[in-house]
């Protein structure tokens, strides 16, 4: 029995598909999340299953029991549906003191008060609330109000937690300590999350398993680390991640950079056609060596001139031209890699291969499978 | 002369600003505040408090001032309570037509309560009104029904005109919510009728405050309704005894003097109200609007959707389209008390009103006073707020004071004021001359525009001006290339939120008006009072006409303006 299962679900705005036959199930005690730019549908399906949002087409249940039915016209309204919600703009109540917005959702639950008193104590003490009990929320910063938010919806215990970008109005620095503080909620009280993010970074750090969406279609489902090593198609690797995408000459199983004569990879894929994309992360490129070269066997690295070099701290970030193209590496800051206007030799140690035409919508998650190799050996 | 040249070097553009800023509030507001109390308080030099105590406690103005506080409290009860309704009913629920009704509940702003008010008297007056006639014909009835000339005839008839304010207010919060915060409460357990009350309720409650105080300090010192509803009756309020006492007398020195010592009540009253309004705001200012919007809750009236339309509808036709068809009709008699049947209609009343000296007087009257005003005002105000907004001196406080000063001054104080001022007193003598409705309108509209200007040019970031400085150009210059163009558009909404209310002034003028100088209020109002019923509604057509025609060009006009002004503001966005 799965926590939440979504069968075949679509939603229309006017002519536009906001999602398209999602069908998904969400485990008991699982962090989930839904990942994708703006407009990809990822809200919409968290509306859907918070029961704001009526379903076009499709089902959506709880525990095997039946919340949303688009054929049967049947919804429970949202009051009853017991979730916990977050939303992106706090939506804390500035007429209510922080107390008052956590007991909000017992007092209406009409829960015995000494219950009400126990229950918003531990709200807020694992919120890090309690000095603020009787403060209104109006004075308080961007991070102590969605804690409050937080804190409203753990007190009434829900089994399912839905968090609509609850940290993209919060700075870089908060919103990395909010995750783990979300993070180590969940791992207390064992609800099941379902979490909708823009942010790959906040997907990857929380996600047991995530969900890849774009104009309303599913990309991939998986769990973060394999979505990030083999991503199903080209949008979910470029949306995960830095990339840089390679047009390559292919015969007989040797790539070809066009304007190189080197071979950039030994391993392409012969049923892609004479042309295909190789993609690349930009970590996973390496200088070769300057002993190691040796352009009679062919095989140690593609020549490149370095356009850019820039130190961020920990990593440097190089623009380098490879025949006509223009490729991204990020190495080690304190490892040895070549000057500016220096030519070098590079290595792809780690390609994954696209079809040369970049298909603009992907129908469906099983198309472009991606083909892993690696051309280190 | 090297001295002279220096000190004349140093009167730049702002000590310019300054001057003249101050000088206008001084002379247009300070003046004839200062002497309307001074006149209240002081009996041929000497401080008098007797003489205050002697004519508060005649009951004849001791009534006024209860029935003008009863009238006040009444209305904004009312206005505020069906104000909110529809408000929530157009915003919050499903009812159908949304958008017309909107756009319909706002329609009582371009009819000039005063029209309505002699529309009323034409349909519910206890013996000659046509509409109490029908009913007592249908029921059998001895006596009329419904007498509007009553203390509940005027409060019901204030509230329908003064209902826009409430709406305005409200409606634009529930807009502006953050939706999120009612679907919080609905994904808390909260029923949507939970949410209406424990959560929307209390957060519009700012605005539902700030509409019912804008209404009270408007009824407080409203002249048309009671007036025409009131006098015949023996009913008074503060501002129409201010104006029985003047008239009865023939402007005598010792009218004038009760009318400051009844203006003087006002003014506290309205400075109260404001402050009232400013702690209540300042106290309940939650940020509650969206960043990322969505469909608000909206609830389902279901079975009830119909019903609440129609009553929208009676309500919209009784306030609106019932008193201004009867105005027409009734000016398209040939004798007052005809029944309106074919045989009994003419257009010549309408004909005559553009032939006859006293409305073609007070038409054009009307027409240039407004113009001129509005754009004087406009002016003056832009440069005031412009010092107030912007510049940085020593005494600011001052100006800050004078300039919200018009706020609180009700429209017969500011007619008293200049009357005390422009009656010869400082060797000038404007009475019974348009331009003392002239000036006497700079002093009532002063505040609108300075509200408006002080809006559009703290929306400029001071970094524009410096960075024009920086460029090398003078002061006047920035101001002339960069302020300037940049404010603009709040100018000329300035300028039309000025002129509209000015064409169809009736409180001030009413008080100042001579032979000649009759505004159209002032020439509806005194038609009505020599019984002219049908000419003063023929006028009121008319003028209901001139009032609907520029209301709509200038809507149109402005709309335009507005999608002119949000690219500015725009740029100033990604500016900050």
């Amino acid at each position: 029995m799965s926590q939440l299962e979504l069968r075949e679900v679509t939603k229309r705005f006017g002519e536009v598909i906001a999602v398209n036959r999602l069908s998904l199930q969400v485990e008991k005690g699982e962090c989930f999340t839904f990942l994708g730019p703006s407009g990809c549908g990822k809200t919409t399906t968290l509306r859907m299953i918070a029961g704001f949002e009526d379903l076009d087409e499709g089902e959506l249940l709880v525990e095997d029991s039946l919340y949303s039915s688009s054929y049967r016209k049947f919804y429970v309204p949202p009051e009853k549906r017991e979730f916990g919600m977050v939303f992106q703009a706090f939506a804390v109540w500035p007429h209510l003191t922080v107390k008052e917005n956590v007991a909000f959702p017992l007092r209406i639950k009409r829960r015995p008060s000494n219950e009400i008193e126990n229950r918003v104590k531990m709200a807020l003490t694992s919120t890090n609330l309690m000095k603020f009990k009787d403060s209104y929320p109006g004075r308080l910063s961007g991070g102590e109000q969605q804690r409050i938010a937080l804190a409203r919806a753990i007190a009434i215990n829900p089994k399912v937690m839905l968090l609509d970008e609850p940290l993209s109005n919060l700075d870089a620095k908060l919103r990395e300590e909010m995750r783990f503080e979300i993070k180590a909620l969940q791992n207390r009280f064992g609800f099941t999350v379902i979490y909708v993010t823009h942010d790959q970074a906040e997907a990857m750090a929380l996600s047991d398993r995530m969900l890849v969406m774009n104009y309303g279609v599913v990309q991939q489902v998986g769990k973060p680390l394999d979505i990030y090593n083999k991503p199903a198609n080209r949008f979910v690797f470029s949306f995960i991640g830095l990339s840089n995408f390679i047009p390559v000459m292919i015969k007989e199983g040797d790539a070809f950079i066009e304007g190189t004569s080197q071979i950039a990879s030994h391993n392409a894929p012969r049923e892609l056609g004479p042309r295909a994309i190789m993609a690349c992360r930009p970590s996973d490129i390496t200088f070769v060596p300057i002993s190691e070269i040796d352009d009679e066997k062919g095989s140690l690295g593609v020549q490149a001139l370095v356009i850019r070099r820039t130190y961020l701290g920990d990593i440097v970030d190089l623009k380098v031209k490879v025949g006509s193209v223009d490729l991204r590496i990020q190495k080690n800051a304190r490892s040895p890699c070549p000057r500016e206007g220096e030519s070098c030799r590079i290595r792809f140690n780690k390609v994954i291969w696209y079809p040369e035409e970049y298909p603009k919508e992907s129908k469906n998650m099983t198309e472009n499978q991606p083909k892993t190799s690696s051309s280190a050996s | 002369m090297k001295d002279l040249s220096k000190s004349l070097k140093k009167i730049d553009v702002s000590t310019v600003i300054l001057i003249f800023s101050i000088l206008i509030l001084v002379v247009i507001v300070a003046v004839p505040v200062l002497l309307i109390f001074l006149t209240a308080f002081f009996e041929n030099g000497k401080f008098n408090i007797a003489g205050v105590v002697k004519v508060l406690s005649d009951p004849n103005t001791y009534n006024a001032l209860l029935n003008s506080f009863i009238i006040a409290a009444g209305t904004t009860l009312l206005s505020t309570a069906v104000g909110t309704f529809f408000a929530w009913l157009v915003a919050r629920t499903d009812l159908p037509f949304k958008n017309t009704m909107k756009a319909l509940f706002l329609v009582p702003f371009m009819l000039p309560s005063f029209i309505g008010a002699l529309a009323w008297k034409v349909l519910l007056s206890p013996r000659s009104g046509y509409l109490n006639k029908l009913i007592i014909s249908i029921f059998n009835l001895e006596k009329a029904p419904i007498d509007i000339m009553s203390m509940g005839g005027i409060i019901v008839i204030e509230s329908m005109y003064l209902l826009p304010f409430v709406f305005l207010q409200v409606e634009g919060a529930l807009e502006r919510m953050d939706p999120t915060l009612e679907e919080s409460a609905r994904i808390s357990g909260a029923s949507l009728f939970t949410i209406t009350r424990k959560i929307t309720l209390p957060l519009v409650m700012p605005s539902i405050l700030a509409g019912a105080l804008l209404v009270a300090l408007y009824s407080l010192s409203h002249f048309g309704v009671p007036s025409i509803l009131g006098t015949e009756k023996g009913i008074f309020t503060i501002p129409t005894k201010i104006y029985e006492r003047i008239y009865a007398s023939g402007g005598s020195f010792s009218a004038i003097r009760v009318g400051t010592i009844l203006a003087t009540i006002l003014v506290i009253s309205a400075a109260l109200i404001l402050k009232l309004q400013d702690v209540l705001l300042k106290k309940g200012q939650y940020q509650v609007i969206a960043g990322k919007s969505m469909r608000p809750v909206v609830l389902k009236l279901r079975g009830l959707k119909y019903p609440l339309l129609i009553i929208s509808f009676i309500y919209i036709f009784i306030t609106i389209i019932l008193p201004t068809v009867t105005i027409f009709l009734v000016g398209g008699l040939k004798t007052y008390g005809l029944p309106f049947q074919l045989k009994y209609m003419t257009f010549d009343n309408y004909l005559k009103i553009f032939q006859w000296k006293m409305t073609k007087d007070a038409i054009w009257n009307s027409l240039y006073l407004s113009l001129s005003a509005a754009l004087v005002t406009m002016l003056a105000g832009t440069m005031i707020s412009y010092a107030i907004v912007k510049m940085n001196f020593k005494g600011k406080f001052i100006l800050q004071f004078l300039g919200v000063l018009p706020y609180s001054l009700p429209g017969t104080v500011i007619a008293l004021g200049v009357i005390l001022t422009w009656s010869g007193r400082f060797g000038i003598n404007l009475y019974n001359t348009a331009a003392i409705i002239f000036v006497a309108y700079i002093a009532r509209y002063m505040a609108f525009a300075i509200k408006s200007s002080s809006a559009s040019l703290s929306q400029v970031s001071d970094s524009l001006e410096e960075a024009a400085r920086a460029c090398g150009a003078t002061h006047w210059q920035t101001l002339k290339d960069i302020v300037l163009p940049l404010i603009r558009p709040g100018m000329i909404s300035a300028f039309f939120l000025i002129f509209l209310p000015a064409l169809r002034e009736l409180t001030t003028s009413v008080l100042l008006y001579g032979p000649t100088t009759r505004t159209i209020g002032v020439a509806i109002y005194t038609l009505n009072e020599d019984g002219e019923t049908v000419k003063a509604a023929a006028l009121a057509g008319i003028a209901l006409i001139i009032i609907f025609v520029g209301e709509t060009l200038i809507r149109k006009f402005l709309a335009k303006l507005e999608q002119r002004a949000v690219r500015v503001k725009e740029i100033e966005n990604v500016a900050a």
